[in-house]
């Protein structure tokens, strides 16, 4: 919904929430749902409320568990049926610098300042390690906000004493733990703030009042934030830009100006505009994001543009370039399917409101920011949380070459009349194992955002898939897969359940860029040996309709299985029995 | 030109239909938190950045806390509205 893209008015969603709210519910849009717990060291009403909308907004349907007021320690630290019976999703743990116990005074010494940190870390830590032994699942944690006043001035920062100093100390302390500690999360109110404004963000009148522990107006702005940490978490960031060209990556327009006349580089202040924009979206090839063109012109003219001596990009950091006098939306569609993504993955730039308009009618759900003028094109990006980072894989710096390699097998497929050749051709080789730690990072990643070639679209949490990983009533495969044309990594991941001679399978997925390779014939191959050597007999899979599985529907049916029983809302159970008839049939690709 | 309590009253009805999605709200002075099922103590607040920015005035802490009814609230506005 365009009212909850940035840039936002807080004010209206504010005042118009249930109406909003309504809207979001009667979009026909499928949610996944998820329990939140929030615990709060000050006033929490309305950021849960503006929470719900954003989450909603990403197709998160939230259930709320709201702490009792400043009771986030006593909550998270004692025993708690009350958020046990919840069964938590996320914790996300609001709290300001209005919840550090003590400040250092000008009389404290080097020693005692020391051990006023260490007091506040052992708070905290104490707290996310109960939350993490207990509930098991992914914890988002503010840091602390700049204080509203300084005491001692320019000196609060650098002086010992000083509240900046002891503030950002803590920050760094929390750092620390996350870097050490996987599903943890900062959630950054100091970044927030600032970029809000630090004087307005602090406004103690919401704090006198109703124990806000920031201004009213603020919080969507702190609510968009934590949605956008949540719904990376749970698989829903985007993966990749849809660019325009002209105004848009450049300025001016190429056809009639000529490459010479174009606005790009040092030379001129608008041109240094989209010569930092250009940079700004070239590092985002290091995140695993794909970079896209969408835009009418002459193809020659838009390769011209990107060959510019002063070009960042280049055509070869593109996966695609549609230059041509279609319509965008038709291109962006086009784009969408060969990159085997849903178009709403992907996120359309163009300067052009009414190319915008198009697309996002076309396609609802799909992102096309209002940019605004050049030099905000940035800021009005950076700030829609597109991407928000949650976790790394070693795969991500190599999307975009993985995509690229995709691009040469579909060319040379197109040299081969029958395609069985073509796959042997591929030279493919497997390695299909239960999981490793090294790829647990990976397969997290996977779980957590495949949404088409996906059974159950069933999500886990790091700490639930290491429990799978050592529980022995678990069969676990992660496939990778390579071929002449490179190394797609980990593509394929299986989690069956044993129960005595029964295999239930929770979860089957595969990565869409290894589509129509058998992969999914070697997995099966793969999975019925383990279950045939644990003296399995009988295999049960199952497909839970989703807006975006239909291609899996009847995934078992080609694999063998047996229909057992449909329901009317079109899930349906499979069974492939007896086990120890099962004949392999992965011709194309070696297994090792 | 001061604001005529009834245009006062106007602006608020639909700050408050819009705030509970509800376009059957009318308010009286005499309309109270008692009368409006969603109208709890949080509420209060969002209610009380909208009356601000609607009419341009700042409420100060005092005032905010001792609003019982929406009567009182025209009364702080209408004292604070430029004439």
């Amino acid at each position: 919904m365009k009212k909850l893209e940035y840039p936002f008015h807080a004010e209206e969603i504010l005042g118009t929430k249930r109406k909003i709210k309504k809207e979001l519910l009667a979009s026909g849009n499928s949610f996944i749902e998820k329990n939140i717990a929030i615990l709060g060291g000050s006033t929490i009403g309305e950021i849960k409320n503006m929470m719900e909308l954003f989450l909603l907004n990403q197709g998160i349907k939230p259930h709320f568990y709201e702490a009792e007021y400043n009771r986030y320690y006593e909550e998270a630290v004692f025993s708690n049926d009350r958020l046990k019976n919840f069964h938590p999703d996320i914790i996300y743990i609001h709290t300001t610098n209005r919840n550090v116990d003590r400040y250092p005074t000008m009389a404290d010494s080097r020693e005692m300042i020391d051990s006023l940190v260490r007091g506040e870390m052992e708070k905290f830590e104490k707290m996310w390690n109960c939350l993490a032994d207990t509930y098991h699942c992914p914890v988002i944690q503010n840091n602390f906000e700049m204080p509203m006043y300084r005491l001692l001035g320019n000196k609060d920062a650098s002086d010992i004493h000083g509240r900046v100093n002891f503030l950002t100390r803590l920050n760094m302390k929390f750092y620390e733990y996350t870097q050490s500690h996987k599903d943890f999360f900062i959630c950054d109110i100091n970044y927030i703030s600032a970029d809000y404004g630090l004087k307005e963000w602090s406004d103690p009148f919401y704090f006198y009042l109703y124990k806000y522990a920031l201004n009213i107006r603020a919080i969507p702005y702190l609510a968009f934030n934590v949605a956008n940490i949540i719904k990376s978490v749970f698989g829903k960031n985007k993966k990749g830009f849809v660019f325009d060209l002209d105004n848009t990556l450049w300025g001016g327009v190429i056809g009639d100006d000529g490459v010479e006349q174009i606005l790009l580089g040092q030379e001129a202040p608008a041109g240094q505009a989209y010569l930092e924009f250009q940079k700004y979206i070239k590092a985002h090839k290091q995140l695993g994001i794909l970079l896209n063109v969408d835009s009418k012109n002459e193809y020659e003219n838009a390769i011209a543009g990107l060959r510019h001596t002063d070009s960042e990009l280049k055509p070869e950091d593109f996966i695609q370039i549609k230059a041509n006098w279609e319509s965008k939306d038709r291109n962006f569609s086009d784009i969408a399917d060969t990159l085997n993504l849903l178009p709403e993955s992907l996120v359309f730039i163009d300067d052009n409101p009414a190319e915008r308009h198009i697309v996002t009618e076309q396609f609802p759900g799909t992102a096309a920011p209002e940019i605004g003028e050049s030099h905000q094109y940035i800021q009005n990006i950076d700030r829609n949380g597109f991407f928000e980072v949650t976790v790394v894989s070693e795969d991500d710096g190599r999307r975009s070459e993985m995509y690229l390699e995709n691009a040469r097998r579909t060319q040379f497929r197109g040299s081969f009349a029958d395609y069985g050749e073509y796959l042997i051709s591929l030279d493919m080789r497997a390695v299909i194992r239960p999981f490793e730690t090294v790829y647990i990072a990976r397969i997290f990643q996977l779980i957590n955002k495949s949404n088409q070639f996906n059974l159950t679209t069933k999500r886990y949490t790091r700490s639930e898939l290491e429990a799978i990983m050592s529980d022995e009533s678990y069969i676990t495969l992660c496939g990778k897969l390579k071929d002449r044309f490179g190394d797609n990594g980990v593509v394929s991941i299986v989690i069956g359940r044993v129960n005595e001679k029964i295999c239930y399978i929770d979860l089957w997925l595969m990565s869409c860029r290894t589509l129509k390779r058998e992969m999914e014939t070697a997995m099966m191959d793969a999975l019925s040996e383990r279950c045939r050597e644990r003296g399995i007999e009988e295999i049960r899979g199952y497909y839970y309709p989703t807006a975006k599985n239909n291609m899996v529907k009847d995934f078992y049916g080609t694999q063998g299985f047996v229909k057992m029983e449909e329901d009317c809302m079109g899930n349906t159970k499979w069974v492939y029995m007896p086990v120890s008839s099962y004949q392999k049939r992965n011709k194309f690709i070696k297994v090792e | 030109m001061k604001m005529k309590r009834e245009e006062v009253l106007k602006i608020l009805t639909s700050i408050f239909q819009n705030n509970f999605d509800d376009e059957k709200i009318k308010l009286t002075d005499a309309t109270s938190s008692v009368d409006i099922e969603d109208w709890d103590s949080l509420e209060q607040i969002n209610l009380v950045v909208a009356v601000q920015d609607a009419f341009k005035i700042k409420f100060n802490i005092e005032e905010v806390n001792s609003m019982n009814n929406v009567g009182e609230m025209v009364d702080f506005i209408m004292k604070k509205v430029k004439g």
